[in-house]
């Protein structure tokens, strides 16, 4: 069971919160480390880069096939890996404006964590 | 009961999720589609919603509507019969994902179906004694119900989402609140139990319709007010024909209750239920209307509130997706599909 | 830095290995590579291997196999790097050569992946990108190199069948090579109605991981067989971002541009000289994006290569001439090995599928999305 390495990052995968460079006003996803980066929340607001339809599962996603990940381009300027939620593939093409959710990630079993995280959908 | 501060409703916020399944289809499975359904549809989380999630979009509609900062929470309170984990507060999670956290009040709460509006007046007395600032209460639920039961057709999925603040802060000021309950074993379900038991019309009379009509009208009776006095009534709606029918018995006319009305395309969101509706009354309100809101939690109780609209809701109303616009969105699924999501399959 | 030769050489079948152990098959290439040419004793032996404690198979497997294949008290090192684990081990084995610490040095590069389930596959490998910010999102690496696909095809208005032509010509060329996984011929027909793994990337734009070892002896003096010698001219390495949405261009690799290049600088050859590739072209994207990528065609006329028939035996850009990772199959981090193996077969002029006269040869291998990126120039005289 990994607790720490996911509690960690809680702040970043929740609400999407990044670093903001004190001096050159960078917006920086995942955040970074450095007394020069502080931190700051996204927006959420971005357009899709590309996706593909995932039939072929990695282990603890089994039970979700098909779906969808996807490279975001964020409106702040970083790029992002998640999934698309609350679609189906014809609904999807490049360059469409999605936004963040917050949603479950992975159940981790009956003794495990539920993992929550962002993903993306179109704009409501 | 209402604290020595008056207090109100300084933000909401409503989440559907965007799946559908129609009774027709769950009777289809057990009935062979014979006999009448309770609801034409319910609303169906999606495999990655829970309570959790559901609740977060719903809060954060309410925070973009209140236009505070989410650190200006002092309390941040998740009412589910469904919340993820049995130990380990939801309120956490939320509270976390807003960026409320480290310095807030956390806790879940359950009482059935009303266990957002437990939230709601509990709030009432931490903002309204003084204490803090700003209650976040949220009402959600995924709730279950046994393949085949009557409640599978209305088991729905829904969270909303409501900021108590300073009356002068608020979109609908909370003149009073009455709270009705007592020991009535209407609906129940055991510790690890999967599915709730029910005890068929006994949800109805005895449960149900007294404890709505018996809060609903203690409220009018103690502010001296008449239906007629009321713009719009909302009540818990476990299917479409309950609220009606305690509509009328308490003399509300069918306009007063319709806009708050959802049950019938998104089922029974329990904890949400009622909230919900009165998340879509606010979303076409008008300054000065008087708004009934009265929930419903098997057990059984009822919190029956009269809120009156300000002028601040017209601008703030459009800061967040309307609950139209969720309703709007709509995926019919087959009950496959359904069974799958909801973990009704034995997968060994 | 003296010159660096291929001495012996070894490749086991590419298959499902049932019935054994990746220290089996380890050994069975080394004594395979040891025993086809006459060389000093090996100083040391380089071990390759991506998944083995990613599936929970076996780490540290080194020393394993230096004891496996007989070699006990040997010097070791055993490098991880996911599919550029082979290439990175020859480049050390070069490095320890012709520095003079060595006069000979064996590599042997294993995968065993048949022991685990799809799933469990699935997973080992997305470990190869960034746990943390891309693997949790249940992303696979196929999954990232179908994005990749997506793009290029909005990019470039071309379609999944555009990509066809580098599975065709790969299966093509495997029926002649007898260890390869899948020795028949497809049709860009079937192709077309292929069912889909992640979409765009249909089953037959997929390899198939499957077990196999393939050795390597490396030497300062030259080693003739079939009166040719073949020396390893050139070697680079280089590395870019882990996480493929960081990269400011995502359909530049830019590890395989560098690699190529500094492989191409150090052998002091053009790439226009070079007669023969191999590439980790586990996707028809994977083969466009690294012919641009190394400069043989420019950016969004990679598919054309496969259109032309550029990339057949007959043609300008020979490609996957044993079959490639769609059809020779990819063995993951022994994957650089079998390159090297295969390629030195070609310029001694004796491969199942040879292009006659070939000299010069070129191989790149890489982890992930090119996160790490290897390239190898071979030139056989």
């Amino acid at each position: 069971m990994e607790l720490a390495r996911h509690w960690r990052v809680r702040h970043a995968r929740y609400r999407l919160e990044g670093s903001r460079h004190t001096q050159t006003g960078a917006i920086a996803f995942p955040p970074r480390d450095g007394t020069e980066w502080q931190p700051h929340v996204l927006s959420g607001r971005g357009t899709l880069c590309t996706y593909a339809v995932i039939h072929q599962p990695p282990a603890g996603h089994a039970g979700e096939v098909p779906y969808m990940v996807a490279i975001i381009q964020l409106a702040e300027g970083p790029r992002i890996t998640a999934q698309l939620t609350d679609c189906d593939a014809h609904d999807v093409v490049i360059g469409m404006d999605v936004e963040m959710v917050t949603r479950l990630l992975e159940d981790m079993g009956a003794d495990g964590l539920l993992l929550y995280g962002y993903k993306f959908r179109p704009l409501l | 009961m209402k604290p020595t501060h008056a207090v109100g409703i300084v933000g909401y916020g409503a989440y559907v999720p965007r799946y559908r399944i129609a009774a027709k289809e769950i009777a289809k499975v057990w009935t062979g589609g014979h006999g009448g359904v309770p609801v034409e549809s319910k609303s169906v989380p999606g495999p990655d919603e829970d309570v959790i999630t559901m609740s977060l979009e719903a809060a954060r509609n309410a925070l973009a509507r209140a236009n505070i900062a989410p650190n200006d929470l002092n309390a941040v309170w998740v009412g589910s019969e469904s919340h993820p984990y049995s130990v380990k507060p939801s309120g956490t999670v939320v509270a976390e994902a807003l960026g409320a956290t480290p310095f807030v009040s956390s806790a879940d709460f359950e009482f059935a179906c009303k266990a957002g509006s437990e939230a709601m007046t509990a709030g009432m007395g931490l903002v309204g004694s003084g204490m803090g600032r700003y209650v976040l209460a949220i009402g959600a639920d995924t709730a279950q119900g046994r393949p085949g039961d009557a409640l599978e057709y209305t088991a729905a999925a829904g969270a909303a989402a409501v900021i108590i603040g300073a009356a002068t802060e608020s979109v609908a000021t909370i003149e009073e609140t009455v709270s009705y309950v007592s020991d009535t074993p209407d609906f129940f379900r055991r510790a690890d139990r999967p599915y709730p038991v029910h005890g068929n019309r006994f949800t109805g009379e005895p449960a149900y319709f007294n404890q709505v009509r018996n809060a609903s009208q203690a409220l009018m009776t103690q502010l001296g007010i008449t239906p007629a006095d009321v713009t719009y009534a909302v009540f818990h709606q476990p299917n479409a024909r309950f609220p009606q029918v305690v509509a009328k018995q308490l003399g509300f006319r069918n306009e007063q209750i319709a806009p708050g009305l959802l049950a019938n395309t998104i089922g029974n969101t329990y904890s949400a239920a009622a909230i919900l509706g009165l998340c879509a009354t606010l979303d076409i309100a008008q300054p000065g209307d008087v708004i009934l809101m009265a929930s419903y939690g098997s057990g059984s109780g009822s919190d029956a509130y009269l809120l009156r609209v300000t002028d601040a809701l017209l601008a703030r109303r459009e800061r967040a997706p309307a609950t139209a616009r969720y309703l709007a969105r709509t995926t019919m699924i087959e009950y496959a599909v359904y069974a799958k999501w909801r973990n009704k399959l034995v997968m060994g | 830095m003296r010159p660096v030769f291929v001495a012996g050489t070894y490749a086991t079948a590419v298959a499902e290995h049932w019935n054994r152990t990746a220290l089996s098959l380890a050994s069975e290439a080394l004594h395979g590579a040891l025993a086809t040419s006459a060389h000093p004793p090996v100083g040391a032996l380089y071990v390759a291997n991506a998944l083995g404690a990613a599936i929970g198979m076996q780490s540290n497997l080194a020393p394993a196999i230096a004891h496996a294949a007989g070699l006990t008290g040997i010097e070791i090192l055993s490098l991880d790097g996911g599919g550029a684990a082979g290439g990175l081990a020859i480049r050390q084995a070069m490095l320890a050569v012709a520095s003079g610490m060595h006069e000979a040095v064996a590599v042997v590069g294993v995968e065993k992946v048949s022991d685990v389930l799809d799933e469990q596959r699935e997973a080992a490998v997305a470990l190869l990108s960034d746990g943390d910010w891309e693997g949790v999102h249940g992303v696979t690496q196929t999954a990232q190199w179908a994005m990749l696909m997506r793009r290029y095809m909005h990019d470039y208005a071309v379609t999944p069948l555009d990509f066809a032509h580098f599975a065709v010509n790969a299966h093509a060329n495997a029926v002649a090579n007898t260890h390869a996984l899948y020795r028949f011929a497809i049709s860009a027909e079937k192709f077309k109605s292929a069912g889909m793994v992640a979409d765009p990337l249909c089953l037959l734009d997929c390899a198939t991981m499957a077990d196999g070892a393939a050795a390597l002896i490396i030497t300062a003096q030259p080693v003739t067989q079939c009166g040719r010698t073949v020396r390893i001219a050139g070697s680079g390495v280089a590395t870019d971002t882990l996480a493929l949405h960081e990269r400011a261009d995502l359909l530049d690799l830019t590890a395989i541009r560098l690699a190529t290049q500094r492989a191409l600088t150090q052998a002091g050859c053009a790439l226009q000289e070079v007669h023969v590739y191999d590439l980790d072209d586990a996707h028809g994207i994977c083969a466009v994006l690294a012919v641009e990528a190394m400069g043989i065609t420019p950016r969004g006329s990679g598919t054309t290569l496969g259109s032309t028939g550029a990339i057949r035996p007959d043609g300008s850009v020979p490609l996957a001439l044993a079959g490639g990772c769609k059809a020779r199959g990819d063995m993951v981090g022994a994957l650089g090995v079998y390159q090297l193996v295969e390629l030195t077969t070609q310029l001694r002029g004796h491969a199942s599928t040879q292009v006659p006269g070939a000299t010069r040869a070129l191989a790149v291998c890489m982890a992930g999305i090119a996160n790490t990126a290897v390239a190898h120039v071979l030139v056989g005289a």
